[in-house]
């Protein structure tokens, strides 16, 4: 908690990223820097704390980064994924200066490495840090301390003053006590309510009860609530979150990337019911992963099983917990307590569908079903082959899409329309200007770090 | 060991870790351990084994983990490594009856050591008269008035053939326990590469960390490097010695001599690395921390030993120079039969594991798919 007469020049609430890429910025812009980050320090960092890469634009390969990626590259993925529900100018703006965040982090001490086995397709367009996003993210937080940030751990921004378009002073508690400290200006970077269940099931309903978080426990929202109560503008759907299928045997938070399962293209998914209920070889799965999420929360107890056999066992990422194995289907069906009789059915159909075809799972291949409801259009191969596998699934939560609204310059906009002089905000808390809906691989850190360095440098120098 | 025999805790452990590892591998540009991990899907008790002894112990993956403690998945796998790697040595060595001495290496050596120096004292006492001792016998041959050049390179020679043939037995049931197969030259080749410049030790370029987050750059490398090359120098020394020996020429040489200079150049490096070593090793954080003594008590034999043999050195013209002499003999001896039971057999360990993996580099493909 920060002392009596500790005032900073720029307050920053959040300790991922976008807040640490804020508070370096400021602090090399002159400013006296507290960082108030929510999380104890083990867990500091949000969910930055979980990613490996970060999307950036770049006209040539670099020996690590496998070939060039334009912005105009760049731009036609970002509308491609959007549907272009983005803000055209702040988006464009956002992915030229993405160009500078390789060497940005560099001279923060951040590395980097090759795209990871089994993320080969990422290698052109992604720049993954060497040892993952906790590495990345203590060297961030070793050149602030270097520059003289203050960070206090266990402490949480829970009130802000505003003075019309000016803020006056923010309330940070700790351990039950609030201290108001007063600064020239504050960046509030505390990521989006993912870890909000009340707040999820707000927006989805009870099935939201049964969502897993992939992510720290710490991004609760409160900090955004603050801002939208206090007037600042929303942006983004609130009741749209980006939900993939995961291990349904996850932690309920924090289970991060290992609980990830890339086999459902090789297999089939039923429901509580043993019924399949859609395509499962539709697209690859990095292109697919996502309505998964949606698709398993809309069933019976938001839970889901993929049943694949022997075949193809080897064709994806290892997972972190083991399958359930069996040597019959029906076996396979009592151990996850599925009704034998009818998942027998389910697969006896589905196997019935099949047509002969070549299969090649690094191809849109030609196994399909016909005569099926639903269909699934590749690699479709007959389950029967022992023994065989079954994992579940449920919905985890990412990330939210609702955020405040802001300008090029990171400053927040009110509601009505007036843009803040001092307050700013950067990362996931205002992505949604720019991914107004769907993903692309690495650009909530591209995000969080163009806008970060924005809104620091921006803020060191907001005339008090 | 077949696939089939039950995990000992420790395997368990890192087969537990790995299996995660291999689900995130966000580690996977820190070090060899992890491209290797990567290699497979499932970990059995060789595996285990085999990435453990990869693993160069620099600390990195610790503090990049997002799953370390207090996290539920509990992951920190220098740890769970150095357990094993331990674990590996007493499981193997031989003979088996002397498992129990890498638990308790450093009353076992300090015991040895103090015996051998004993026995060299009382040998030379009782091979000359007492007053020999501390009488200054400089000029050429003044050791070996101590005690004539055959004991000493017969004695020292068949400790040097036992320690070397006891660590081959062991290294051998610990390369076949890996179900590792027949390596090439060319990969021999650079795995003696990659461990004369511990190139594992620096977390993929960020820097081994041990005190805490902040990388440490070089220093626990620069350190071994001055351990390694000065035990290595020294070795040449005794190694030269002989040489000149059969020649006519006998020790002590003067202060310019190729013998002299090399093993002065080693003492040193013996002397600041072990040092140098243990003093990073007092600043290593807790939570990496496995120190079981082994390493210091080696640490300290490998110190003493060139300390004991640079104090010779200076002051071979004196009446110290018999039970100096008595001391340095003593303590190398010592260190020698040592050898098998301690921290020395890291290095053959290491270098099996490193050979491995050049091998499995060019002949295996990571299974998982895009
Ligand atoms: C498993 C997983 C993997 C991911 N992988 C990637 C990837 O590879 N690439 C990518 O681009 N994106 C990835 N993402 C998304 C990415 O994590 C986010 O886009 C990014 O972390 C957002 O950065 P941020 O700084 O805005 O928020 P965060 O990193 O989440 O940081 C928010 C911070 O605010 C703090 N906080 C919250 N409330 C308060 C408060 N009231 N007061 C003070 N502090 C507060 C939190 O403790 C936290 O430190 C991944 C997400 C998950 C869950
Ligand atoms: S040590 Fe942690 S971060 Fe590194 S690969 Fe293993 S689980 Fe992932
Ligand atoms: S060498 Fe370093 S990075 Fe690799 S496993 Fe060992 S401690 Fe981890």
């Amino acid at each position: 908690m920060p002392g009596p007469g500790e005032d900073p020049s720029v307050l920053v609430a959040g300790g991922g990223n976008a807040a640490l890429c804020a508070a370096i910025s400021a602090a090399r812009g002159g400013a006296r820097v507290t960082v108030l980050e929510r999380a104890p320090k083990f867990y500091r960092g949000g969910n930055t704390r979980h990613t490996r890469n970060m999307r950036v634009a770049h006209t040539a390969g670099n020996g690590i980064l496998t070939g060039p990626y334009p912005v105009a590259e760049f731009l036609d993925d970002l509308m491609r994924v959007t549907k272009g529900v983005t803000d055209e100018l702040l988006a464009r703006m956002t992915l030229e200066r993405s160009a500078e965040l390789w060497d940005f982090l560099w001279a923060q001490g951040v590395r980097f490495q090759p795209s990871l086995g089994g993320t080969l397709s990422l290698g052109r367009t992604n720049a993954f840090f060497l040892g993952g996003g906790r590495s990345m993210l203590n060297a961030l937080y070793r050149t602030a301390e270097d520059l003289g940030v203050v960070i206090h751990y266990d402490t949480q921004l829970v009130d802000i003053v505003l003075d019309g378009d000016r803020f006056v002073s923010g309330t940070a508690e700790s351990g039950g006590v609030r201290r108001e400290i007063q600064a020239d200006a504050l960046v509030v970077a505390s990521g989006g309510f993912e870890a909000n269940i009340d707040w999820l099931t707000q927006a989805w309903g009870p099935a939201a009860q049964n969502f897993l978080i992939r992510g720290t426990p710490y991004n609760r929202g409160e900090a955004l609530r603050l801002l939208l109560d206090k007037g600042i503008a929303a942006v983004g759907e609130p009741n749209q979150c980006h939900a993939v299928a995961i291990d349904g045997r996850a932690p309920k938070f924090d289970g991060g990337i290992v609980t990830r399962l890339d086999c459902v293209p090789f297999g089939v998914v039923l429901n509580a019911g043993g019924q399949r209920f859609y395509d499962e070889g539709e697209d690859f799965w990095p292109k697919r992963y996502a309505i998964w999420g949606r698709l398993v929360a809309a069933q019976p107890g938001q839970i889901g099983h993929v049943i694949i056999d022997e075949k193809a066992i080897r064709l994806f990422m290892p997972s972190v917990f083991p399958p359930v194995v069996a040597e019959s289907i029906p076996e396979l069906a009592a151990k996850i307590g599925l009704d034998p009789a009818t998942t027998t059915e389910t697969i006896a159909a589905f196997n019935a569908a099949c047509v002969p075809g070549s299969f090649d799972h690094t191809v849109h291949d030609d196994c399909r079903t016909e005569g099926l409801t639903p269909s699934k259009s590749h690699w479709a191969r007959p389950i029967d082959t022992p023994p065989f596998y079954a994992y579940s699934l449920r919905p985890g939560i990412t990330f939210t899409y609702l955020g405040v609204k802001v300008d090029e310059t990171a400053r927040m906009i009110r509601a009505d329309g007036r843009r803040c002089a001092n307050l700013f905000a950067a990362g996931e808390i205002m992505a949604g200007n720019i991914l107004g809906q769907g993903y692309l691989a690495g650009i909530g850190m591209t995000i969080g770090g163009v806008f970060g360095r924005i809104a620091g440098e921006g803020a060191a120098h907001v005339q008090a | 060991m077949s696939k089939l025999e039950a995990l000992t805790s420790a395997q368990a452990e890192v087969v537990r870790q790995m299996t995660v590892c291999n689900a995130c591998r966000y580690c996977e540009g820190l070090c060899a351990v992890f491209p290797a991990m990567e290699l497979r899907r499932a970990f059995d008790g060789g595996d285990a084994d085999y990435l453990a002894n990869l693993c160069h112990n620099c600390g990195a993956c610790y503090y990049d983990c997002q799953y370390a403690p207090p996290h539920e998945f509990a992951i920190n796998v220098p740890v769970a490594m150095a357990a094993l790697r331990d674990e590996t040595y007493a499981r193997n060595v031989w003979p088996a009856a002397f498992a129990g001495a890498f638990a308790r290496h450093g009353l076992w050596v300090t015991f040895a050591a103090a015996l051998s120096v004993a026995v060299f004292v009382a040998g030379f006492v009782a091979a000359n008269d007492p007053g020999a001792l501390f009488a200054p016998v400089g000029g050429e041959g003044g050791f070996y008035r101590m005690m004539p050049h055959w004991a000493m390179a017969g004695l020292f020679g068949a400790a040097f053939v036992y320690a070397i043939a006891a660590i081959g037995i062991g290294v051998r049931r610990f390369w076949r326990g890996t179900d590792a197969q027949a390596v090439g030259w060319a990969e021999i080749w650079q795995a003696c590469r990659d461990a004369a410049s511990l190139k594992y030790l620096d977390g993929g370029g960020m820097g081994c960390m041990n005190a805490g987050e902040r990388p440490e750059t070089d220093r626990r490398r620069l350190f071994h490097h001055a351990t390694f090359y000065g035990f290595a120098l020294c070795f040449a020394a005794t190694g030269l010695a002989t040489v000149f020996h059969e020649f006519g020429a006998q020790a002590p040489y003067p202060l310019w001599h190729p013998v002299v200079v090399l093993g002065a150049l080693g003492g040193v490096g013996l002397v600041v690395g072990p040092l140098g070593l243990l003093a990073e090793r007092a600043k290593r954080d807790a939570a990496i921390a496995t120190h079981t003594g082994m390493g210091a008590a080696f640490l300290w034999m490998l110190c003493l030993s060139g300390l004991s043999g640079m104090l010779l050195l200076a002051l071979r013209d004196t009446a110290a120079m018999g039970l100096l002499l008595a001391l340095h003999l003593g303590l190398v001896f010592a260190l020698f039969l040592s050898f098998p039971y301690g921290k020395f057999v890291h290095g053959f360990y290491r270098f099996a594991a490193l050979a491995r993996y050049a091998h499995e580099r060019r002949t295996r493909k990571v299974e998982a798919v895009d």
